[in-house]
């Protein structure tokens, strides 16, 4: 009987507990502060990935408090949140983040399942949701998606890239080749699949789809096809466990890493350091040069982890892809507010929707990104309202055993390709939700 | 004292069968319903619902369905997840196909689509029980994963895979606001949890309890072993159903196949299995148990302002969480359920205890 009294005062204390929650936890903010939702994952088959990311998002807003002491004397509050990559706790995080403060000034979810889940929310929200490099890939399209900025770049961007990578090497024409796609079975790597169908009937080579089932650490019976098969080329659209799991069966197989071509969230440091000699070869694409370090870099190291502020455990991993796309992002979005501080009013701590102009008219030439320590990572990048990308530049990066080799060649997708694919399933988007295009002139 | 039940005859049998025989839970009850109803909607918070009361209430529907097959029928199931994806698969291309489609029609329709496909994987329980039984079904969980994955057809083509609806409308009303959302989860939830509540108190109820118990018993007095075993499966996995269409519809608006993965089936499980086996109330207790403490385990770091790393707090999120469970299920093997029948009990003779 006494056990049960323990267990009856214990769920008792529990269900009290749970009503504490009922009024919502509005936790003090400084006034004037502007605040940052900050979604990450640093648990579960994605925390390889998601780690170095979340750490780079936090260390450039730590470093812009202590550096500059925010934006314009804004102080950067932000919050991280959980997701562990999956959609509904990612819904949960963003329904929890999105009226702190003044508002959220704009979401990176870092998956493109949770940014499926939250493009729609957004819409009545009024947030922004910045995807750079993944998202919806035809949310390029401004008129469309008003709060989507899938900034620098998309999975179609990166995809029509490798593949002038590749033609380049086949002395211009892909014809009569075999190119596989190896993803990670979800929407994140079924996004490039129909811009490769698009393609694979006009430049007249072979798809072959390999999904691999998450997380993706058993590929045996794929890579076995793979050999069987025999496609040229491998694209390898993986993210955290998968990845070194993909180029450990591909060496295994004997699949050369040199043909091998996996999208920038396959190609950290994390990904391949381990195997070292054996992913040598292996390709990444990469976000306009996010491969290279720059002063960011040594400002990061000097204002924020030498005082013992840094997110990450220690300093090593300042200059790891990952870590340096998670600042890219951050300095984005910090940009974004100091554009739209110049409209809306300098020093004041701004709401998601004037933020969201700040993101619309992004302006960063050579000399701010040379400024902000970006000069190396970056070409200049301009935003308009009907073109939310902004500038797509990629580059080639391939791994020599010890490091990253950045290939010479600076790489834009073809417009002719993309234009009318993210044309097309734009409308559709908007057909199907019933929104009205807006006009941008 | 304040519980006591002195003066309250039964004079007809029609009182001695009333779901609630007591006044003051019926007063309880309706004061509860009050507030659910009424002052919930007026109080609560945009995060409130959307994050914590909308998934809530759909997960204990799922549960409740689940707990007529596992709790009441005795037939384990790790294929809920499968269920509940049939129903949002199935009310989802209801909706997109046809023009001007009802949503009740479509939840009712996904509910339907559910249920035969519970049939369907119901028969091999006619042969199979215990935990084989639970393997099979795992089958079912698999085959759908497959289904949703790879049939463009399911996911009406879209190249992602994943799916989204959008413009709900209940009879004409909006449902664009999260209490709207949430009095439309919290009627059906009402709804099928009396019909499910009546269910197993009537004959069919009975039928499925004896099948538990020993069904070579119940079979011997006459129950068929076919109809009481299919139609568990069929209420079951119609309520599941609808409830994997709610999660898809209200709660998540756009979903991939991952969100109905094996890991809500054992979600579903253990809810069913902390809250009281056999226990409509349970399944209730069981989801509140199961959505509701990890998101204010995860908060709690917040509140106190302690510094501890996103991924710690997870961590410890976790581990807090699992030894809750084997703490639970140690000190009352029964469910929070039967927690809650011993306090109701003890409540009974206080302060006079024998």
């Amino acid at each position: 009987m006494k056990f049960q009294s323990i267990a009856l005062a214990a769920a008792i204390a529990a269900a009290g507990l749970s009503s504490a929650m009922l009024p919502a936890p509005a936790r003090a903010q400084a006034a004037g502060e502007q605040f940052i939702p900050l979604l990450v994952y640093r648990t579960g088959q994605f925390a390889p990935l998601g780690i170095p990311w979340a750490d780079g998002k936090q260390d450039y807003l730590k470093l812009i408090n202590a550096r500059d002491g925010g934006v314009n004397g804004v102080k950067l509050a932000y919050e991280e949140c959980e997701t562990a990559y999956d959609a509904a706790k990612g819904v949960e995080c963003y329904d929890r983040l999105k009226a702190k403060g003044t508002g959220a000034s704009g979401f990176d979810p870092q998956s493109t399942g949770i940014t499926f889940a939250v493009t729609d929310k957004a819409f009545n929200d009024k947030v922004s949701i910045e995807t750079m490099g993944y998202g919806l890939s035809q949310s390029v399209d401004g008129t469309v998606f008003e709060w989507n900025f899938p900034l620098l770049g998309t999975y179609w961007t990166a995809t029509d890239v490798i593949l002038q990578d590749i033609a380049k090497k086949e002395k211009g024409s892909l014809k009569g080749k075999k190119i596989a796609l190896v993803y990670h079975d979800s929407p994140y790597g079924k996004e490039p699949i129909l811009l490769l169908q698009k393609l694979a009937a006009q430049d007249g080579f072979e798809l072959a789809l390999f999904p691999v089932t998450p997380p993706g650490v058993e590929q045996k019976s794929t890579w076995l096809q793979i050999r069987q098969q025999k496609p040229d080329y491998v694209l390898f659209w993986s993210a955290g466990v998968m990845t070194p799991a993909g180029i450990r069966e591909a060496q295994a197989s004997g699949f050369p890493r040199e043909k091998m071509y996996s999208v920038w969230w396959a190609g950290s440091d994390h990904d391949v350091k381990d195997i070292g000699a054996g992913a040598k070869g292996y390709n990444t694409v990469t976000i306009h040069n996010s491969a290279s370090r720059d002063k960011v870099h040594d400002d990061l190291k000097k204002f924020v982890y030498d005082k013992g502020q840094g997110t990450a455990a220690n300093a090593d991993e300042i200059g790891v892809m990952a870590h340096t796309r998670g600042m890219m992002i951050a300095m984005l979005q910090v940009e974004a507010i100091r554009a739209a501080q110049e409209k809306y009013g300098k020093g004041k701590a701004l709401t998601p929707e004037q933020v969201r102009w700040g993101y619309e008219n992004l302006d960063l030439s050579a000399d701010k990104l040379k400024a902000l320590g970006f000069g190396e990572i970056m070409r200049p990048i301009k935003t308009s309202c009907s073109n939310h990308m902004g500038t797509d530049w990629a580059r080639i990066a391939q791994w020599d055993g010890a490091k990253w080799q950045v290939q010479p060649d600076w790489y834009q997708s073809r417009k002719a390709n993309l234009d009318p694919l993210v044309a097309e399933y734009s409308a559709k988007y908007a057909k199907d939700k019933n929104i009205k295009p807006r006009s941008c002139s | 004292m304040f519980y006591r039940e002195n003066g309250q005859f039964k004079t007809s049998y029609q009182s001695d069968l009333q779901i609630f025989p007591i006044a003051q839970d019926r007063i309880a009850l309706a004061l509860f319903a009050l507030v659910a109803f009424v002052a919930v909607p007026m109080l609560a918070s945009d995060y409130l619902f959307r994050a914590v009361l909308v998934p809530f209430l759909i997960l204990s529907l799922a549960a409740i369905g689940l707990n007529v097959l596992v709790g009441y029928c005795g037939q384990i199931s790790l294929g809920t997840g499968a269920f509940m994806a049939v129903g949002a698969y199935a009310a989802y291309n209801l909706n997109a196909r046809i023009e001007g489609m009802p949503l009740l029609l479509s939840l009712i329709g996904g509910g339907l689509c559910a249920m035969a496909f519970g049939i369907l994987f119901g028969i091999p329980s006619l042969r199979i029980r215990g935990l084989y039984l639970a393997v099979a079904t795992l089958a079912a969980q698999f085959f759908t994963d497959w289904f949703t994955n790879r049939v463009a057809w399911v996911t009406n083509g879209s190249s992602s895979g994943s799916v989204s609806v959008s413009a709900l409308q209940f009879f004409g009303i909006a449902l664009d606001t999260p209490a709207r959302k949430y009095l439309l989860c919290l009627s059906l939830l009402v709804l099928l949890g009396l019909a499910a509540k009546n269910l197993v108190r009537g004959a069919i109820g009975r039928e499925w309890m004896a099948m538990r118990d020993m069904d070579v018993a119940a079979a011997v007095i006459g129950i068929r072993p076919v109809y009481a075993k299919l139609s568990a499966f069929a209420v079951s996995s119609f309520i599941v159903g609808v409830a994997g269409a709610l999660w898809g519809f209200v709660h998540l608006g756009a979903w991939e196949p991952a969100a109905f993965g094996i890991d809500k089936s054992f979600q579903l499980l253990f809810m069913v299995i902390i809250g009281g086996l056999g226990s409509i109330v349970g399944a209730v207790f069981g989801a509140a148990f199961i959505v509701l403490l990890p998101l204010f385990l995860n908060l709690v770091p917040h509140w106190l302002g302690l510094a501890i790393s996103t991924g710690t707090a997870s961590f410890l999120e976790h581990m807090i969480f699992g030894a809750l469970i084997v703490f639970f299920l140690i000190v009352e093997p029964h469910g929070l359920a039967a927690l809650w029948a011993t306090a109701r009990q003890k409540l009974r003779l206080w302060p006079f205890p024998h």
